[in-house]
């Protein structure tokens, strides 16, 4: 062997090891690009009023439908998580405990969100809904109930997974027996034992179904919850020139946040739910 | 006839050194295993000769040609894993095929050899499983047959048997070590089972922290270790701390008795410290074992099969010596707390230096290996 | 349709007195099965019924036959063409730049960034995304002018109302998704296959070709069919873009509920049953794909 080949190849491993192939770094920075480009593009955008390039920043914070929207929003993400968590917790609970025979059948109920688009979601409920004995779509009340029970379903994926998978990780049966035995009730053992445990993965489940409802477009627009956050960017992207970028950009930073707080949430363990699918 | 030669080979990652010094010349043919705990280099030293690592320095050559920095597509070495490494996409014929189909040679000769080798491995009609449907023992004969497909040079085996139960680890151990005499493949083989490398091997290289400690056949290894770190991986050893009362005529005194040594102790003067090694077989209850006599108290009898091991208390400071006599149904052992009376010849015993600032590293590095076993 | 019948199936399966320690256990899954009938079962029982319903409310097929007019092939031409396009396009870029930092070497800091970028960007859709891509791309978008500027004079920026432009702005989402979920499947890929493939003499191209990319295909196949029902759902993203001149099928059915543009309540509802299919068609793949996938990938 030559001296040339040797140190050729020595000169390939070495290039494995430290600073990477050079086709992973124009991958890499294309990928790069397309994610950060679009943004400079709204940030450039949102600062070009002038003389006063933080105006649309500050009309946006002036104005009252941005609280109200991102009010609302907010108030139905919590709405939907708190019921999400009621219904799935027990459920995952009770599925592991007491009825594992029917552990395919919850299963493929939660999965039926991903076969059903939001919008076909939404379709069926509003023409279901306003007529028949339930009307819930012919009041404000009844359409608010409808939103936040469409997105509740809607997080029903990733919730009852990583409740199942948290669940898996601490050996119900054990504490729930343990705490049985010192003389706790039901309710006690879901409140004491079991939500503790799971904190980590319930609050992951939390953070995205957050992040997904204050940006849900579809079924608010559908069921006409025309003061919700997406609704009101959207007429906001049709008459207005700087505003919807700014509100656009701190959209973007609450999704950050959130997906940011997940992954805080999930260092050293395993599960990871991120992904809710596109709108 | 050298064959496989490692001429000062030596290993440095980037703050550590895995290997120094190693030099190693096998004959066609010759089964070598690679013994020591895990970390000692061994598996590093098995990569630099497949290629996957390349050494620092040193050279490796392999019937003649210096192959210490060509890359391991074309070197002609097999290997087989630990973790077998099978391709989960492919057959089992396809495994084994695999190295002869990306040489290019044509479909029907690639489809004999694999017949053969199936029939070689016991596995003859189960070319069209997936590796998946074999059992760990199955799947790692397939490793084999796949290694062996493209006619190595050399068969490299890197501790292939630690991932199996014990049962199949030892029928699959002479399994390979008859096909690699009939095969007359020069194999190196990579354990950190004693027994493993001392019942296959022609020869054996104990490593300890990235040097050879010793080479040598099995029972030079077993009987006349080099080192007190060979002498305490290979077997169960007693080490006692003896004072020296005589080094001329080999006298020492362990735990307050007196004993001679079959040569002259050579690492000290009259009255220094030193260790003294004894096998536990190589004593006997009773006074028919040899010159030598310790007693002391039965602490503890436990029965390994067809030895069974008693562990004397020699004195109050907590020495203990370990012998092993054969299992016969008709003798009672030892009960415990009864004192009894041990000999074996002075040729049994075997003096090892201590000096006295390394000594306690030292034997914290023997309590790791013996821990292993 | 399928779903309808799964859920009866399902139901059948509760209802008996089966084995003796079902007993009365299952009612503690009563508050989620009552939750799901209200606003799942419900919902597409009654878009499934009224998809077999004509206005009368006579039983028909009708509904279904006339999937075949009008805008209704196009809006579904159009729909599976760009969930195509960017199915394949953003799997294909999402594997290598998975691969570029799992495979290619780049410093550890580059990985977990590209995973947090990854699960951001893949959340980060609906009406925010596309007005930054109106922003950037649009006739007066920021990298519009920057390439003008820079004396491409005739770029006009690119038409974000065409199917192009939507297939450009979803690719936005779809690779980061891609990324996400091949990236513990190039993980998965064992050091020793590529060193028992290199030690039998194959060169790197042979170990791609006969070992990583077939064990890696049904991973990759099925996260492209996930991309796949990701982009063919979406709905908001596109609306925004195109104010629905697009017919993408989700569009139609948004402007169906709205006003009835097909002047036939039960052709929406049979629409709305086409998507379900093609949706529940790609998860079955997925999961088939998936479950052999993890039958080579698990050691």
């Amino acid at each position: 062997m030559t001296t040339a080949t040797a140190t050729a190849a020595q000169g390939a491993r070495r290039r494995r090891r430290g600073f990477g192939a050079w086709w992973a770094w124009v991958v890499f920075i294309l990928g790069a690009l397309y994610f950060i480009l679009p943004l400079i593009g709204v940030f450039a955008h949102s600062i070009r009023t002038r003389p006063d390039i933080f105006l649309a920043y500050r009309q946006v914070f002036a104005d009252p439908a941005f609280f109200r929207g991102l009010g609302y929003s907010f108030l139905a993400g919590l709405l939907t998580v708190v019921i999400s968590l009621l219904i799935i917790v027990p459920t995952a609970y009770w599925v592991r405990l007491r009825v594992p025979q029917l552990r395919p059948v919850v299963e493929f109920v939660t999965l039926m969100p991903f076969v059903i688009p939001p919008v076909v979601l939404a379709f069926g409920l509003i023409r279901i809904y306003s007529q028949g004995p339930v009307r819930l779509a012919s009041t404000d009340t009844g359409l608010n109930v409808m939103l936040v029970g469409a997105y509740v379903v809607l997080s029903f994926p990733y919730m009852y997974r990583a409740v199942d998978t948290g669940l898996a990780a601490i050996d119900v049966r054990t504490l729930t027996e343990a705490a049985q035995s010192l003389g706790s009730g039901w309710a006690r053992i879901l409140s004491r034992v079991i939500f503790p445990n799971l904190r980590t993965s319930l609050l992951s489940g939390a953070f995205l179904t957050l992040a997904i409802v204050i940006g849900e477009y579809t079924i608010a627009q559908v069921l006409a919850r025309t003061t919700a956050f997406a609704p009101y960017l959207s007429l906001l992207g049709r008459n207005q020139p700087y505003q919807p970028a700014a509100v656009s950009l701190i959209s973007f930073g609450l999704t950050w946040l959130a997906m940011i707080l997940i992954a805080f949430l999930g260092r050293g363990s395993r599960t990871r739910v991120q992904v809710a699918g596109a709108r | 006839m050298a064959f496989l030669e490692l001429e000062g080979v030596r290993k440095e990652f980037a703050d550590t050194v895995a290997v120094e010094g190693f030099d190693l010349v096998a004959d066609k043919g010759e089964f070598v295993s690679f013994l020591g705990p895990s970390g000692c280099g061994k598996t590093t030293t098995l990569r630099m000769i497949a290629g996957f690592e390349l050494p620092t320095a040193g050279s490796i050559r392999i019937d003649g040609t210096d192959v210490t920095n060509r890359p391991p597509n074309r070197r002609n070495v097999g290997m087989v894993f630990q973790s077998y490494a099978l391709f989960p996409n492919m057959t089992v014929a396809d495994n084994i095929g695999f190295g002869l189909k990306v040489r290019g040679r044509p479909r029907d000769q690639i489809k004999q050899r694999v017949g053969e080798l199936l029939d070689l491995i016991h596995l003859g009609g189960r070319g069209e499983r997936f590796p998946w449907q074999l059992s760990g023992g199955q799947q790692q004969r397939v490793a084999l047959a796949r290694a062996l497909a493209i006619e190595p040079q050399v068969l490299l085996l890197d501790e292939p048997l630690s991932a199996l139960d014990a049962k199949i680890r030892i029928a699959l151990r002479h399994q390979i070590r008859s096909i690699q005499r009939q095969l007359g493949i020069t194999t190196v083989y990579v354990t950190h089972d004693q027994e493993e490398a001392l019942s296959l091997s022609d020869r054996v290289v104990v490593m300890s922290d990235g040097r050879i400690e010793q080479i040598g056949a099995p029972a030079d290894i077993y009987n006349f270790p080099a080192t007190r770190f060979v002498a305490s991986f290979v077997g169960t050893l007693n080490l006692l701390d003896a004072r020296v009362v005589e080094a001329s005529t080999g006298r020492v005194s362990v735990a307050g008795q007196e004993i001679r040594t079959g040569v002259a102790v050579d690492t000290g003067h009259d009255g220094s410290e030193a260790t003294v090694a004894i096998r536990p077989e190589g004593i006997e209850l009773g006074t028919d074992g040899g010159t030598n006599r310790l007693t002391g108290t039965v602490e503890d009898v436990s029965f390994l099969g067809s030895i069974v091991r008693t562990r004397l208390r020699l004195h109050e400071d907590g020495t203990t010596l370990s012998l092993d006599t054969f299992n016969d149904p008709n003798l009672m052992p030892p009960s415990i707390d009864t004192a009894v009376t041990v000999s074996f010849p002075p040729e049994a015993c075997l003096v090892l230096a201590r000096p006295t600032a390394v000594a306690a590293e030292q034997r914290d590095a023997v309590a790791a290996a013996e821990a292993l076993l | 349709m399928a779903d309808v019948a799964a859920v009866r199936e399902q139901e059948a399966r509760i209802a008996p007195p089966a084995p003796s320690r079902l007993s009365w256990s299952w009612l503690g899954l009563v508050p989620f099965f009552l939750f799901c009938t209200a606003f799942l079962f419900l919902p597409v029982a009654f878009l499934v019924i009224g998809s077999f319903n004509d206005r009368a409310g006579n039983l028909t097929l009708q509904n279904y036959a006339d999937l075949s007019t009008g805008i209704i092939p196009g809006a579904f031409a159009n729909s599976i063409e760009v969930s195509l396009v960017t199915a394949v396009a953003g799997g294909v870029f999402g594997f290598l730049l998975a691969a570029s930092v799992v495979l290619g070497g780049l410093p550890r800091v580059l990985r977990s960034g590209l995973m947090t970028f990854s699960g951001v960007a893949s959340n980060f859709a609906g009406i925010p995304l596309a007005l930054a891509f109106i922003f950037t791309l649009g006739t007066l978008g920021f990298l519009t002018t920057l390439l003008q500027s820079l004396g491409l004079t005739g770029f006009r920026g690119v038409n974000l109302t065409s199917k192009l432009g939507v297939e450009v702005v979803y690719m936005y989402f779809q690779f980061p998704l891609m990324v996400l979920i091949i990236a513990p499947a190039l993980e998965g890929l064992r050091r020793e296959w590529r060193e028992a493939a290199e030690n039998m003499g194959a060169s790197a191209f042979q170990y791609w070709r006969h070992v990583a990319l077939p064990i890696l295909t049904p991973s990759i196949l099925g996260a492209m069919i996930l991309l796949f029902g990701n982009s063919f759902g979406a709905q908001a993203t596109a609306f925004q873009l195109t104010g629905g001149t697009l017919p993408l099928v989700t569009l139609v059915i948004s402007s169906q509920i709205r006003g009835d543009v097909l002047h036939n309540p039960g052709l929406g509802y049979a629409m709305s049953m086409g998507m379900v299919v093609i949706m529940g068609m790609s998860i079955l793949l997925y999961t088939l794909l998936q479950r052999r996938a993890e039958r080579w990938l698990r050691s």
